[in-house]
């Protein structure tokens, strides 16, 4: 179970990164929302895995963490997801009108000189 | 305790009359006047009132607690000397508005105008009546920002515009200055407060740091009292309307430098270096200042000019520091604002009628303007030191205090000579104002026939020469008691005698009087041709231009030097940058994590896995299709994108997050709905990119590839390691242990996300906000790329068959879905506190049924049907957000404290009921409106007309 994350997060991490320094602004896009998705899953993991565990708990008293997955993660992640989304929406939108003004999909704006 | 209140009064009343009078329509002149002058007119009453609490060397403290834990508090301090200073402010600052209300015309902005002057004269309160250091630099920069306001006033004008950048800049950087130095002091003495800073005189000076602290802070007080050599921005400063000069920087703001050398006399000074520096640059900037004045053409140059050499004389005297010569000091400043502040205001009136500001074109006004010539010609009559007038009995002091005091250094033996010198030149460029202006043949090519300005317009300059006449002839009668009690609050009670007499007998300061003007008549006659229509100044002088110099820096350290570093450091583009930020993540993990040992045993993967490996199997297969596509094919690597997502999303569910997964899915929803609103307007991707294959195109490739492989490997190996070491205690058994006590909730995430770090899920979706007007305001002007401006193919197809039949069925079925995704929504944020669920999961739900129907039908067609007002929805969401985190206040609980207990409702039984429900309410609200603003905004893209087939209006009328 470990084993397979954590090439999950490496295979995610390593594909978003190489689109992110990438020309193509579309490319620059996918490549943070496939780093967005290694990173999650990373933060996620801080908290160790659980199965069958959610951090639901019976209503009343105090309980023993032990048996409960680790909330704390799971906040941080709810978080970085909508944080994710926002700026997936705004790189868009910039992405469109950068298109738009300067005729090409180079992140630069202007193609590479050769 | 009515004078505590009273002392913050002073200095509130002139801001709130500044908020007033910005608010006022633009053509009220009027009542601008009769707002401001009352102000004013307030202040000098409480001025009144206190006046005995400070006579005697009394002072007034008022404290308000504020930071006192970093030894902040809001605390005010009025003394003789700040009460004389406060006299200056508020008296001439009412002469000033009156009179701006003749000389500003009909059309100038003037509430803009008014509402600076009066934060002025509050700033300028603030500044003299501080009782705390800190506060004081704060006051003392804001006086600043104001001057760089007003001088700026007429901003279309490139002169006023940069006289008031290079002001702001060299005053507002000696602020800084200041700054430095009165930390430094606060350290060195333990208090903040500026009694015991007075008190602890000996400490200071005797304290290793006492060099800096002292070149610090004359660095702040001479540039903003002019002083030689920040002195050039004061002659600047004159692009500003003449009331504004005639205030700010001629009567107050610039006088507040030499306040301040006074004011810490008793602490800073008394040391030799005190004495070297202060009185050397007060005397370099006196003899410059007359010297430059002499030869200016235009009225306010000369003014400025003569405005530099009298507060050089000022700095002078305070460097000094005999008590006399801090009498002197005050007595200097209290007559050169009035008669500077008159003549300003009269070189006003004759721009104002005349039209010219130039002494080469201005003659004989006297016949045309003859009241004001003689205001006039007082006024600069007490600026030469002519007897009878206040100018000639402080410039007696001064002479006396550079002869009598003597400590046998050679700036002391020179002191005499350079006063004596400086004063020629005062007389000489007060009689060039005089006989130039007033006298001669009359004036023929003046831009207005000149003729005598409106009574009330005069009326300002007749009292502020009045004042010139009253204390030039009985000084102790007007004057006496309070320079007594103004020189008591610097000194100490044991002030010497001095006596304000006017004829002392025959003495040194006499003779050396004489000695002055008739040097000064005689400088002035004899070149006079030469230096009317000569050029301004000499050769020497023109080439020891300062504000040349200081431009050519400020080009230099602004423009040149950043452009230059940016040439050498800056990568060419966006990839060069994002690859050195990769390569420097992955150098601090090498750095942090290299000393480590690894001794993690790798396990193996057991065939109960086989599913979550498989599952995973896909997803990374999805990720490198996704990356290897996403060049070309855009709508493939998205599709791919959306399968990593789903698999995430069940991992999530996998490893016991409910919450996440429930998230994750919604999101993933909007977001590849998002983008492919997106796409639409992306024209497609040529498979030609010129030198694409070449070998530096190829070899930048490898090396990426090589990058991202060890960023990959790196991040496999961190979070093996982490997985598979046991977990120490984590914060999160607390959040377990407190979530049901604390929150009322058994989901523990929500329960952190609304109640335990709420304050974080607040700016969480400030920033959602944030971004959705962005992403709205991007688009209002957007232009799209010329390829895909054309309707795309179905949307062509489907008009030319019928509407109706585009889509029916799926239409049909979205329609129906409308409710029951409400419905779920609605289950979702109820649920949320005890179960997976919440105000987001909700929020985004409801924005996709929002968003499905616009997919369904076209947007017209739900437009017609249903308003959503996106920007509502959030404003509400932040503020019901802030307003429950606002409420805990009420009960005196900190921001975004909680209250919750269970209810029992009949027929549905026990019901958590809490105040982070409502927080959750804001969330879900705003979350509504952001994800709706931008799906919608970009939707409606599609709404605009190509700009080819867009008829024109010649075609539509015809």
């Amino acid at each position: 179970m470990e084993m397979i994350l954590a090439l999950a997060i490496g295979v995610l991490t390593g594909s978003g990164v190489w689109l992110l320094m990438r020309p193509r602004s579309f490319q620059v896009i996918i490549g943070l929302c496939l780093l967005a998705y290694g990173v999650n899953l990373f933060i996620f993991s801080m908290g160790r895995l659980y199965v069958g565990a959610a951090p639901i708990m019976p209503k009343g008293g105090f309980v023993d963490p032990a048996a409960y997955a680790d909330p704390l993660p799971q906040a941080l992640v709810l978080t970085a997801i909508v944080i994710s989304f926002a700026t997936t929406a705004l790189f868009l939108v910039v992405m469109i009108a950068s298109r738009g003004t300067t005729g090409t999909d180079h992140v630069d704006g202007k193609e590479r000189e050769q | 305790m009515v004078e505590q209140n009273l002392l913050l009064l002073l200095v509130l009343t002139p801001f709130v009359s500044a908020a007033l009078a910005a608010t006022l329509p633009v053509g009220s002149r009027n009542a601008e006047t009769w707002l401001a002058g009352l102000t004013m007119a307030v202040v000098l009453g409480v001025l009144a009132v206190l006046y005995p609490a400070v006579d005697e060397g009394g002072t007034i403290t008022s404290k308000l607690e504020w930071a006192s834990s970093v030894g902040l508090d809001l605390s005010f301090r009025m003394d003789g000397f700040s009460w004389l200073f406060m006299v200056l402010v508020a008296g001439i600052g009412m002469l000033v508005l009156v009179y701006a209300r003749y000389y500003m015309a009909a059309d100038d902005p003037v509430p803009r105008l008014y509402s600076c002057l009066l934060a002025f004269a509050g700033a300028m309160s603030g500044l003299l009546l501080s009782g705390n250091i800190i506060m004081l630099v704060v006051f003392w920069e804001l006086t600043s920002i104001v001057s760089f306001l007003l001088i700026g006033y007429w901003y279309h004008r490139q002169d006023a515009r940069d006289g008031a950048r290079m002001a702001l800049i060299v005053t507002a950087t000696g602020g800084l200055c200041l700054m430095v130095a009165m930390i430094l002091i606060g350290q060195i003495v333990g208090s903040y407060q500026l009694e015991d800073v007075l008190a602890a005189g000996p400490q200071i000076t005797g304290h290793r740091l006492y060099p800096v602290v002292l070149i610090l802070f004359l660095l702040g007080a001479f540039t903003k009292s002019a002083q030689f050599p920040f002195h050039f921005w004061l002659p600047n400063a004159m692009a500003a309307p003449t009331p504004v000069s005639s205030y700010l920087h001629s009567a107050t703001m610039v006088k507040a430098g030499v306040f301040l050398l006074l004011r810490f006399q008793p602490a800073l000074g008394g040391t030799d270096a005190w004495f070297q520096i202060v009185t050397g640059a007060g005397m370099i900037t006196m003899l410059l200042g007359a010297f430059v004045a002499l030869f200016k053409h235009d009225l306010k140059g000369l003014l400025a000019y003569s405005t530099i050499s009298h507060l050089g004389l000022i700095t002078a005297l305070a460097g000094i520091g005999t008590p006399l010569a801090i009498i002197a000091a005050v007595f200097h400043i209290v007559n050169h604002a009035v008669f500077k502040a008159s003549l300003f205001m009269a070189a006003g009136i004759i721009d104002h009628e005349t039209g010219t500001r130039d002494m080469r074109r201005l003659s004989g006004l006297a016949h045309a303007m003859p009241v004001t010539a003689t205001l006039a010609i007082i006024a600069s009559a007490a600026m030469a030191g002519v007897p009878l007038l206040n100018g000639f009995l402080s410039k007696e002091m001064f002479f006396e205090a550079t002869y009598v005091w003597n400590n046998g250094s050679p700036l002391d033996n020179w002191a005499p000579y350079i006063a004596v010198l400086a004063a020629s030149f005062s007389a000489a460029y007060s009689l060039r104002f005089i006989v130039t202006v007033f006298f001669g043949p009359k004036a023929t090519d003046l831009p207005h026939e000149p003729h005598e300005p409106p009574a009330l317009m005069r009326l300002p300059v007749f009292v502020l020469v009045a004042a010139c006449l009253a204390v030039g002839i009985a000084p102790q009668a007007t004057l006496g008691n309070w320079l007594t009690s103004a020189g008591m609050a610097i000194l100490g009670p044991d002030l010497p005698h001095f006596s304000l007499k006017l004829w002392h007998g025959v003495n040194p300061a006499l003779i050396m009087s004489l000695i002055a003007t008739g040097l000064g008549v005689i400088i002035y006659l004899l070149p006079r041709r030469w230096i009317d229509r000569g050029e301004e100044g000499l050769r020497i002088t023109r080439a020891l231009e300062f504000a040349r110099f200081f431009e050519t820096g400020l080009q230099f350290a602004t423009v040149t030097l950043p452009r230059r570093m940016l040439r050498r450091i800056s990568a060419t583009g966006l990839q060069g940058q994002l690859r050195v930020m990769v390569l420097m993540g992955m150098a601090a993990a090498y750095f942090a994590l290299g000393p480590l040992d690894w001794n993690i045993t790798l396990p193996e993967i057991s065939s109960r896995e086989l599913v979550f490996a498989l599952l995973w199997l896909i997803g990374g297969a999805c990720a490198l299709a996704a990356a290897w596509q996403a060049k070309y094919h855009r709508f493939a690597a998205l599709i791919l994108t959306g399968g990593v997502g789903l698999v995430t999303c069940t991992t999530f569910v996998w490893l016991s997050a409910p919450d996440l997964a429930v998230t994750q899915l919604l999101v993933e929803i909007a977001t590849t709905a998002l983008l492919l609103l997106g796409l639409r307007w992306l024209p497609k991707r040529d498979e030609e990119i010129a030198g694409d294959n070449n070998f530096t195109s190829r070899f930048r490739r490898f090396r990426d590839l090589m990058i991202a492989v060890t960023c990959g490997l790196g991040m496999t190996a961190i979070a093996l390691a982490i997985l598979l070491t046991r977990p120490g205690s984590s914060v999160g058994d607390w959040f377990l242990r407190h979530s049901y006590v604390e929150g009322g909730g058994t989901n523990v995430v929500n329960v952190i996300l609304v109640d335990f770090r709420a304050f974080d899920t607040f700016g969480e979706i400030a920033v959602l906000a944030i971004v959705g007007l962005t992403v709205y305001a991007l688009l209002r002007r957007f232009r799209p790329a010329l390829e895909s401006v054309e309707r795309p193919r179905p949307q062509v197809e489907a008009e030319e068959q019928a509407l109706e039949a585009y889509l029916f069925i799926p239409a049909v079925l979205m329609q129906w879905l409308f409710a029951p995704i409400i419905a779920l929504a609605a289950y979702l944020f109820f649920r949320g506190h005890d179960l997976p669920g919440g105000g987001f999961a909700a929020g985004v739900t409801f924005a996709l049924g929002l968003l499905l129907q616009y997919v369904a039908s076209n947007v017209r067609w739900v437009e017609a049907r249903l308003t959503i007002l996106p920007v509502r929805w959030m404003a509400t969401g932040l503020i019901v957000a802030a307003s429950v985190g606002l409420g805990s206040w009420i009960f005196g609980a900190p921001f975004l404290t909680t209250h919750y207990q269970y209810l029992e409702l009949p027929w549905i039984g026990k019901v958590p009921a809490s105040t982070a429900m409502l927080f959750d309410v804001g969330v879900f609200s705003l979350v509504v409106g952001a994800i709706v603003l931008m799906l919608i905004a970009i939707a409606h893209q599609s709404l605009r007309v190509a700009p080819r087939s867009r008829p024109t209006e010649s075609e539509e009328q015809s």
